[in-house]
Parts: structure tokens; C-alpha cells; sequence
């Protein structure tokens, strides 16, 4: 019975507490906060790779706990408070939802430093970072418009927030820069995380045309059933080839280790600086897995945009673009600025659906 | 197309029939358990790994069912031995299914899974529009319809039946006719749990054939509201699982047929159209209010 006693404490402290491992007084904390587990297949477990990522590369220098499944709200702000009085130099919170509880808890220590992912709002000591999805997205569209027979394309979305609707603009785009003519189905799913119903919302889609898929929600079903269909499909967040040996024709990988191992290092050196960073390509924070199933002239297509939307000289929003309704948004040549493509809220022309609002 | 959606339909509606007919049999007699997304998603997982390890989908099936059965046991031994709150012990047995299935399937996350085949019926399977709906299913749809005509005839045909609905209805005078409740209801509670495993079992080895934490995602409370809304017939149950199940499938549709109605509006329609439906269907009070378990909910003590 004791045994049992001590064996239930320590899984409950595993599953409650820091999974760190031991302290060392010379070390420099370097703390995570996810709002899903490690294997969630998705958003947090690419937060996790980038977190092994930093402990890799600086070995006995840093150490990195984490909390696990840290719900958004009230709740939020004990846990990362609770990181903050536990030594930690940086903390990483990792959901858009931590924004507010991120905000409070930095102006409570001065001398911690935090970095907010996905969110607007920063301080001295609080820095704001995310990634240019919508880069990879633009290539997705272009290997879409290539590889479409019917030139269809279904889009699994998630909720109608500006970051969505700059995906599917993106990828709209990218198709019409090969294919003018080039549709694009969305169905909203009005969830990040249903299997099944992301599974329906990828039957529907097909049933009703579409010969290509791609998705803004986080497993793999979609994956899963374009498989057992026959036809081509994107991964999202996660190299999903696994679920789609033959279907996956590239993904969208979130990359944040590059970006973490950055940051850390610049808190190491004594560089750290509050910014407001939105990495793109270029600077590794999202990194296309490899083109597979397309031919060879498609591949070296999607290599030279990616090249191209590295170095700067492609930009996937630069007019002349339409907005859905045929009004101009952007004239020739100009590009859209961050401000407008943070608040998104309309489609451009192409985007066969009506806008949630 | 119209068979490619009913196909569809088929596959969302089974789950929810399933462990509401489940849910249905504990409540009959009259103990409440919330616990049905966790036995769901323990089931859910015990299936997908035992298929995984075996490579038999099933023994999987049988592994989900067991699964969610020997998960309600511990529900049984804590609200009828040891008479704990039932709706506290319910919701506890959900956050534990969520957590426990999540460390059991920490390794199952990203393997491809194991996919149940339907059976397809010679001949039978050939005819038109008909043989691929009913005659080339998996083995989970054919149990689903074999639940609800089983659950209909147990509890309103046979004795065990009569005697599950006495204890629903008034306990204290089923155990003055020698009845033993305590015995009785833990048998009904295991029911509810072995449907909600093979519910969860569907889950993983046919809808969706993978593993991903928490994939139940909220469908062991509908399954729960169909029992109440179906005011705890059997056939009502099926109706209900299948009515949402479609307007589910249908707003898909329709939002990728672009008739420009607000997704939000759609998203919620599966809820709304269940409930006025199956509203419609009990609107009569009293056969209602006979068929509702007066002692649902209730702890029950024997005091000799």
C-alpha cells in the first residue's frame, strides 16, 4: 500500500508539475506553457520539437520545463505565475488565448522575461512572436492549380479569425498565379480539433468535387480519408506523410525551434530585447516538408516560389488583387501591408464561399 | 452522390446510437452516469491498441468493449458500493477516461491505424443503391441496429427487463419484492459501459482509424442528450442519433455547395433541428413522464 501511495504521489507530480528533471543553480530556466499535451499531433507537439530543440543545442547550459494542458483563462495565469516564481529566466507561452493572463503576469515580474506567441499585445519584458503561414500556404496553392484535374480545390477551415481567412486568400492566390480560373471550396468545421467531423467535412468536400484538399485544423483525418479516395491532399501544422504515404504532397511544418533556440541564445548573451517578430521562411520558423507525388517540372515550381518568397522578391499579397465582390484591393505592384493581413476579414476574388462573419 | 452522403451519415449517427442505447439501459434503471465521453474514449483507445498490437480490428472491437465495460466498474463500485454522488462521479469518470486514455495512447500518436472491413453480403451487396448502405457495412452498424431492437425487446419484453425498469421506478419497492438493486444495477452500469467502448471503438477503427487524444470530441454528451431528449425509447434514441448525424453531414454540404447561409447558423443545426424533432415526437406529458426513471439519480442503501 505505501508503495502504491509514493508510485500515485510521483505520477501525480509527473502529470501536475515540472517534468524537467533535477535543478541545477547554474542552469538558466527556459519555460514552456501549451494548452494541449506533447502528442497532440499538432500545434503543441510542434511546440514541443522546438522545445527539445533548444535543450539539444544548449545541453547543460539551459534546462526547459513545461506545463502541459494548461487551460485558456483564469487558470492560465496561476500556472504561468507559477512558472515565473519557480526561476524562470524566459517563458514561452504558447497559445493566442495566453495573452491576457501573459500581459499580467509579466508586469507582476519585471525581471522575468516572456514571449507570447500568436498575440498583439507586449511590454519591456514581454515579446510577441509568429510565423507567415501564409507564405507556405501561397506555394500550396500553386502545387494545387499544377496538379488539379478539375481545378477544384476543397479547404478545411476551422474558425472565421483573420489568420484563417489570410490562409485561404494565400492559397487562392497561389492557385491563381498558375490556373486564373482556379475555385476553392472552404467548408468551415467550426473546430481546431474533431477527427470525426474534420473526416466529414473532407468526404463532403469530395462528394461534392473537389480533387485536392487541404486543411486549417489540426489532425490527421482529412489526411486519412483523401488516402482511402485516391486523391492528393496538404498536411498542416505537422508533416503528416504518415497518415498519406501517397496523398501528401507537401505540408506546412511549424518549426519553432529555430526561433526558440534564437531567443535563447540572445538571453544568454545578454541581447534579449522585447520585439514584436513575425518570421517567415526566410528565417526558418515554418519549413515546407519535402514535395512528393508530383512530377518533377510541379516540384522545381514550388522550389523556385519558396526560393523566391525567401529572398524577398516574391510577396504572396501584391496586387492587382480583387477582393471577393470584384472591387480593387491592391493596385499593380503594391504589397499588402502587416496591419491589414493581421486584421483580415474579407476574401479575395476566386474563394468560392460566403464570409462568416 | 445521395448514397455517398447516406454512407457518411451512417458512419457519424453510429457511435452516438450505440452508447445512447447504452446510457439508455443504465438509466432505465435508474442510475445517471455522465461518464460516457470518458468510457467512450477508453474504449476508443484500448481498441486502437489492441488492434495495433494484434493486427486483428477485431479483437480490438472486443478489447473497446471490455475496455469501456471494466471503466464503468469502477463508476459502479463508487456510486452503488460506496454511494458517491452520481452526477460528481460521472463527470470525475470523464476526466479520467480524457487523462488516462491520453498517457495509455501516449505511443499510438501518428502510427496509421488498423481499419475495420465491412462485411459485404454476397449477392445482397449487388442491388442497387440498397446492397452498398445496408449490405456492405462494417460489423459496428449491424450491432447498432441489433442494440436497439435487443434494448426494445429486453426492457419491455422480457422479466429482466421489467425488473430493471422497477428499480429505475422505485427502488425501495423492488428490493421489498426481493429484487437485488445493488447486483442489478451494476450489471446495467457495465452495459452502459461496454457500448460506450464499443462506441469509442467505432471511433478509432472505422470513422476515423487513428488515435489522437481526446478524439471523442464531446460526442459521449450527445449521446447522453439523446437519451433524455429521446424520454428513454429506444427507437426515439435511433431516430435521434440518425437526425443529427444527417443535418451534421447535410450542413457540410451545403456549405461546400455554396448556398451562403452563415456556417455558424449550420454548425448549430444539427443541435437545434435533434431537439425540436425529438420534442415534437414526446410532446405527449404523461407517456413521457411514465417512461421517465422516477429514481434516476437517486443512491440507493439496502437497510436489511
Amino acid at each position: 500500500m505505501k508503495k502504491l501511495i509514493i508510485a500515485l504521489a510521483a505520477t501525480a507530480a509527473t502529470l501536475g508539475g515540472f517534468s524537467g528533471g533535477a535543478q541545477a543553480a547554474d542552469k538558466t530556466k527556459v519555460c514552456f506553457v501549451y494548452v494541449g499535451t506533447r502528442t497532440d499531433g499538432g500545434w503543441t507537439q510542434a511546440q514541443d520539437l522546438g522545445r527539445q530543440q533548444v535543450d539539444k543545442t544548449f545541453g547543460d547550459k539551459v534546462e526547459t520545463p513545461y506545463l502541459e494542458s494548461v487551460p485558456e483563462g483564469p487558470d492560465a495565469e496561476r500556472a504561468i505565475e507559477r512558472m515565473a516564481r519557480s526561476g524562470c529566466a524566459l517563458i514561452f507561452t504558447t497559445s493566442f488565448g495566453f495573452m491576457d493572463a501573459t500581459v499580467k503576469v509579466a508586469e507582476k515580474f519585471p525581471k522575468v522575461k516572456f514571449e507570447h506567441a500568436t498575440g498583439f499585445k507586449s511590454g519591456p519584458n514581454l515579446a510577441t512572436y509568429n510565423s507567415r503561414f501564409y507564405e507556405g500556404r501561397y506555394i500550396l496553392g500553386q502545387i494545387a492549380a499544377k496538379m488539379s484535374k478539375k481545378g477544384v480545390a476543397g479547404y478545411i477551415a476551422s474558425f472565421p479569425i483573420p489568420e484563417v481567412v489570410m490562409g485561404i486568400n494565400a492559397f487562392e492566390l497561389g492557385a491563381k498565379s498558375v490556373n486564373p480560373n482556379f475555385k476553392l471550396k472552404v467548408v468551415w468545421a467550426n473546430t481546431w480539433f474533431d477527427p470525426g467531423k474534420e473526416a466529414d467535412a473532407a468526404k463532403a468536400l469530395i462528394d461534392q468535387g473537389v480533387d485536392i484538399l487541404t486543411q486549417h485544423t489540426d489532425t490527421t483525418a482529412p489526411m486519412q480519408v483523401a488516402a482511402e479516395r485516391g486523391i492528393y491532399a496538404f498536411g498542416q501544422a505537422s508533416d503528416m506523410i504518415a497518415a498519406g504515404p501517397k496523398t501528401q504532397l507537401t505540408a506546412i511544418v511549424d518549426t519553432w525551434g529555430n526561433y526558440y533556440v534564437k531567443r535563447t541564445k540572445a538571453l544568454l548573451d545578454g541581447t534579449w530585447k522585447s520585439e514584436q517578430i513575425w518570421d517567415g521562411l526566410k528565417d526558418g520558423i515554418l519549413t515546407m516538408a519535402p514535395y512528393t507525388n508530383m512530377p518533377d517540372d510541379v516540384k522545381a515550381m514550388a522550389e523556385e516560389t519558396e526560393a523566391k518568397i525567401k529572398s524577398g522578391e516574391l510577396h504572396p499579397f501584391t496586387g492587382p488583387i480583387n477582393k471577393q465582390d470584384g472591387t480593387p484591393w491592391l493596385k499593380k505592384g503594391e504589397k499588402a501591408d502587416d496591419g491589414t493581413l493581421l486584421g483580415m476579414n474579407f476574401y479575395v476574388e476566386g474563394v468560392d464561399d460566403k464570409l462568416p462573419k | 452522390m445521395l448514397e455517398a452522403i447516406l454512407l457518411t451519415i451512417i458512419t457519424a449517427s453510429t457511435p452516438l446510437v450505440i452508447a445512447a442505447a447504452g446510457e439508455l439501459v443504465t438509466e432505465r434503471a435508474g442510475v445517471l452516469n455522465l461518464g460516457v465521453e470518458g468510457m467512450m474514449i477508453m474504449g476508443a483507445v484500448c481498441a486502437f491498441g489492441a488492434a495495433h498490437v494484434t493486427g486483428y480490428p477485431v479483437v480490438g472491437l472486443v478489447a473497446g468493449i471490455l475496455g469501456g465495460a471494466l471503466f464503468s466498474l469502477l463508476f459502479g463500485f463508487l456510486t452503488l458500493t460506496l454511494v458517491a454522488n452520481q452526477v460528481a462521479t460521472g463527470l470525475a469518470l470523464t476526466l479520467l477516461g480524457l487523462g488516462l486514455s491520453g498517457q495509455i495512447g501516449e505511443s499510438f500518436v501518428g502510427i496509421p491505424g488498423v481499419k475495420l472491413q465491412p462485411i459485404v453480403f454476397p449477392l445482397l451487396s449487388d442491388i442497387p443503391f440498397v446492397g452498398p448502405l445496408l449490405f456492405r457495412q462494417d460489423l459496428t452498424f449491424y450491432l447498432s441496429i441489433a442494440l436497439i431492437i435487443g434494448v426494445h425487446w429486453f426492457l419491455f419484453k422480457s422479466r429482466t427487463g421489467l425488473k430493471i425498469r422497477a428499480i429505475g421506478d422505485s427502488h425501495g419497492s423492488a428490493h421489498a419484492l426481493g429484487i437485488n438493486v445493488i447486483r442489478t444495477r451494476y450489471l446495467a452500469v457495465m452495459f452502459g459501459g461496454a457500448c460506450a467502448g464499443l462506441a469509442g471503438a467505432q471511433l478509432s477503427l472505422v470513422y476515423t482509424p487513428q488515435w489522437v487524444e481526446n478524439m471523442s470530441a464531446g460526442r459521449g454528451w450527445i449521446a447522453l442528450a439523446l437519451v433524455v431528449f429521446a424520454s428513454w425509447r429506444p427507437a426515439r434514441v435511433l431516430a435521434g442519433g440518425y437526425i443529427f448525424g444527417a443535418v451534421g453531414i447535410l450542413q457540410l454540404h451545403a456549405q461546400a455547395f455554396g448556398i451562403g447561409v452563415p456556417s455558424q447558423f449550420l454548425s448549430m443545426l444539427p443541435y437545434a433541428v435533434t431537439i425540436v424533432v425529438l420534442i415534437i415526437i414526446s410532446h405527449n406529458r404523461r407517456t413521457t413522464l411514465i417512461n421517465t426513471p422516477a429514481c434516476l439519480g437517486k443512491p440507493f442503501v439496502p437497510d436489511r
